[in-house]
Order: C-alpha cells, then structure tokens, then sequence
C-alpha cells in the first residue's frame, strides 16, 4: 500500500459522521447510550487511531 | 440556579484562582527567554513548544470554557442537534494534520507569525494581507468577550454581583499577557486542563449514578422535550444537512482563527502538529460527554433562568460546596488561557500586518514587540468595556459572524500550499464574496447560522459560512480564469 492510498484513511472520518442518515437511530442502544451517541463517540478513538497509522507511514522530515 | 453567596464554593474558588494565578505568574517569569523584544519570542513563545505544552496550549485554546458552558446548554435546550460540536471536533483533525505541518514550515522558514504573513509571503500582496488580518482580528474579538462571558456565569453563580470580579480577572490576564506574551497562558494552561478534566470525570461518572444510569438520563431528556414539544434526543431528518454542514464548517473554520494559528505556529515542529492530532481528540471524547450534562439536566429538574446556567447550577445541585467552587474555578481559569491567546493573537495581526505593513516599514524588532504587547492590552480592555457595557446578544451576534467571516481565508492561506494556480486579485475576490454572501444571508435570515435553500424540488437548511465559503471559491476560480486577471505576482515557489 503506497504512502497515497494510506492518506485516503484520513477521508473515512469525514464519510462516517458526515453521512448523517446512517447513525441517526435508537437502536442498538449501548451502556444506556443511543446509537446516535455511542457511535459518534466511537469514531473519536478511530480517529485517532487512522491518524495513528498514517502517521506511522510518514517520512520523518522536521 | 442559587446565586446566594456560599462561603465555602466562594472561599475554595478565590483560593484556587489566587494559586493558579500566582503560580502562573511565577513560572512564566521564570520560563522568560533572554530578550522578549522579539515578536516571536513574545507572540509565539520562541517557536519553543514541544509536544506536551502544545497539547495543553491548543486543548485550552481550542475547547475553551465557554464551549464548556454553552455545548451542555445547548444540547438542554435543542437536543441531539447541539450535538454536532461532536462531529465537528473530530473531523477538525485529519484537517489539522493535513494541513498544518506544511503551512507551520512555511512559517517557520520565512519566520511569519501570522495567517497574514504566510498570504503576504505567498502572494506578494499587501491588501490581502490586510483582509486577511481584518478578518482575523474581527473574528476573535467577539470570542474573546464569550470567554468573558463564561467567566462571568460561574462569577454570577457563586453569588458575586457587579463587574468588579470581572475586571479583577482581567487586569490579572493583562499584566500576565503584557509580561510574558504566550508563555504565560502555556504555564497555566496545564493545571487548567488537569483541573476541567477532573471536574468533567466526576460530574459524567457521578451524576449518572445519581441519576440511575446514562439510559434514565436519555428517557428524561426525551420526555422533556416531548412535553416540551420542540428538541429531540435523536436527530430528525430535517435536520441532517443543516447538522452535517454545521460540523464540517466549523471543522474548517476552527484553525483559520488567530488563537488557534498562533498556538499551531508556536509549537517547535511539523511532528508535534501531527502528534497532537492523533492525541488532542482526547479532548474530545471529553466534550462529548460533557455535553450529555444538558440532558442530566432534564433528569434531575433543573429550575434555571437562562441556559448557560445549566453546568453551574448542576454542579450546585448535585456536588458538594467545595467542589463547585472548584469547578468553577477551573472554568474562570479556563476563559484566562484562550482569552490570553486570543488577544495575543490579534496583537500580532495589529503589530505585523498593519503597523509594521502599513504605518512603519522599518520598525526595529523590538518596536514591533512593543506595539504588540500595548495592542493586547488594548483588546482587552476593548473586550471587557464590551461584555459590560453592551448587550450579551450583541457578542453571540458577532460571534457567529466571526466563524463565517474567518472561514473566507482558508482558499488564500490554505490553497496556496497545494497549487500555485490562484493570484491575489482572485483570492482577493473571492474573500470579498465569500464575506458579503455571508453577511447578507445571516443578516437575511435574523442573525442565525442556517440557511434555506431550494435546489428543484429539494428544500433544506445548510450552515451559511459554508455556503459563503463555496461562493468564495467560485468567485476565486471564475475571477482567475478570466483572462485580464492573469496578472499579479506569481505565487512563492514555497510549495510545501
């Protein structure tokens, strides 16, 4: 996988949250949480974690 | 929400905010380079931050107190529309980590301080630098008098009455700006995010318990806003544009501001951006929850005049006395360290892009930190005489015209790093649409955020900055297609 198609990772953020109709729902409901909130929570340590990845493929270059 | 004075939140409060502040004042004296007389060394902290003191900086800067106050009162009063502030603060990062490293070398390279230095640098022109420091100094003025505000609830909730306290809090943030520019929000910074953070833990893993569980806390959101008859604890589909644009408008406005820029350019590398995107959402996750407090609010019954009050009033119903005047606290020193930043950020743009560009060329480095330091104070007292002396509306007004004016910069100063198409006039343009669209339909629509649109036979509500940012690019590109505008200086080979 070249260093270009690793970047497309940082799209996927922007696809899940933005595309609303997909996560405005109850069920399933988590901990008490409503889908709407658990999966919008969940996507902060995703984040993180692509940045993580697409971090790690970087050349080192300060 | 009680505003009798209780001695114990008010005794525990004015300690705390007597310790932070001399403890600050201390450290950042302390932590003084050789000379201050540069306005790098006082605006940007030397370029010094590393990693943690960035993370801290940008978290306090970023997620500040007032975003603390209101996120929970809005979600109290709309629902899971309020909500977007989740969306939006997560999608800010792969942009952050995008876009930043490379707008940070190219400051770091040609030693610009500000978002109108790197426009200037890039094309050769001195009226769009001039817009794009207009911009960036109207944009944060009305968020500076919001941190004020912030301050002022919690001031209000521990039943102190008049400005006095206000002015107090202020005249303390001024000497430290004055004396030690940006490294005096960066040393207190630290025990600011530790402190909110304790505070937040304990009210979204105590006060569910209380309440019987994160489920109870939802069902009584929903009965209230069924009872209610507007708001909804699911997000309905009338509303999934208008949120969705919200996010992601805000996600690209968020680092045009100046406070945000300065805290980005201050840090010692492109590594310490990136890394700071991978762990700043951290804070996140934090606002996320914090921001169910406006539901906690519904299932506990909170009986309050104006929403704002919903986190004071909660930590006074449900925590002992110390601990809200910790609390609050952590929320007054929490509108210092943005309020801190932002008035430094603006002076820079006063110090640069106008004295230096347009009053006196061959200003001395030193000068140019002195005209600085004078013209932080000067926002200051400019954002105090505003909260007190004009109605609150009036900066909530501006604010929300400040997010969809600071949106307008990103083609010039962001474009720039990828393409080398765009010229001044174009830009220049498309800044001058994209400012005056937006203006017009906020100003069409009553002052709110949303507008309508009717595409055919689809109708719906949309966030109007990014409306006003796509009429910006359109006007940009048709202006430099054109063929009388393919003049002006080339940009800067400083592709990054």
């Amino acid at each position: 996988m070249n260093i270009w198609w690793t970047r497309c990772l940082l799209l996927l953020p922007y696809i899940g949250l933005l595309y609303v109709p997909f996560y405005a729902t109850r069920d399933p409901v988590l901990f008490g949480f409503p889908f709407f909130y658990w999966y919008q929570l969940a996507w902060v340590p995703l984040t993180s974690l692509l940045l993580w990845i697409v971090y790690r493929r970087l050349p080192d270059e300060d | 929400m009680r505003t009798d004075t209780d001695p114990v939140a008010l005794g525990v409060f004015l300690f705390i905010f007597a310790f932070v502040a001399l403890v600050g004042f201390i450290a950042a004296r302390r932590w003084r380079p050789p000379t201050l007389a540069k306005i790098d060394e006082w605006g940007l902290g030397g370029r010094s931050f590393g990693i943690w003191i960035t993370w801290f900086l940008l978290g306090g800067d970023f997620y500040t107190a007032y975003t603390v106050i209101a996120v929970p009162a809005l979600v109290y009063a709309v629902g899971a529309f309020g909500f977007f502030a989740l969306p939006y603060t997560i999608i800010v990062y792969p942009f952050v980590f995008a876009v930043m490293p490379p707008l940070w070398r190219l400051a770091h390279r040609h030693g610009y301080v500000t978002a109108a230095d790197v426009v200037r640098g890039q094309f050769g022109s001195k009226t769009l630098e001039l817009a794009i420091a207009l911009t960036g100094v109207l944009a944060v003025m009305p968020y500076i008098a919001l941190q004020l505000i912030g301050m002022a609830t919690v001031i209000k909730a521990l039943g102190l009455n008049g400005e006095l306290p206000l002015i107090v809090a202020f005249v303390i943030l001024a000497v430290y700006a004055y004396s030690s520019g940006l490294r005096a929000p960066a040393a207190i910074a630290f025990i600011k995010d530790i402190m909110i953070y304790v505070a937040v833990v304990a009210a979204i893993a105590v006060i569910p318990i209380r309440l019987g569980g994160y489920a109870a806390v939802f069902d009584a959101a929903d009965a209230a806003f069924k009872a209610k008859g507007s708001g909804a604890v699911i997000l309905p589909s009338s509303q999934y544009v208008a949120y969705a644009t919200l996010a992601l408008g805000s996600a690209l406005a968020a680092f045009m501001y100046p406070h945000t820029l300065t805290g980005v350019f201050a840090s010692n590398g492109a590594q310490t951006i990136r890394k700071n995107a991978i762990l700043l959402p951290a804070y996140t996750l934090l606002l996320g929850l914090l921001a169910l407090l406006g539901y906690m609010a519904h299932a506990v019954q909170l009986d309050i005049s104006d929403n704002n009050e919903v986190v004071p009033a909660l930590f006074q119903a449900l925590f002992p006395s110390w601990f809200a005047g910790f609390a609050f606290a952590a929320i007054a020193i929490g509108a210092l360290v943005p309020a801190a930043v932002m008035s430094i950020g603006a002076a820079n743009l006063f110090a640069r892009n106008f004295w230096r560009a347009h009053i006196d060329q061959q200003i001395s480095a030193a000068a140019e930190a002195q005209v600085a330091k004078i013209a932080s104070l000067v926002v200051q007292i400019g954002a105090v005489f505003a909260v007190i002396f004009l109605p609150i509306q009036f900066a909530l007004y501006l604010q929300l015209l400040g997010g969809m004016w600071i949106i307008q910069i990103l083609p010039a100063l962001v474009f720039g790093l990828y393409t080398s198409w765009f010229r001044a006039p174009a830009l220049l343009a498309g800044w001058a649409a994209g400012i005056l669209s937006g203006t017009y339909f906020a100003y069409s629509d009553g002052l709110k955020p949303l507008h309508a649109i009717h595409l055919g036979p689809i109708e719906t509500t949309v966030y109007t900055a990014l409306l006003a940012l796509g009429v910006n690019i359109v006007v940009a590109v048709v202006v430099q297609t054109l063929p009388l505008s393919r003049v002006g200086s080339p940009a800067a080979k400083t592709r990054a």
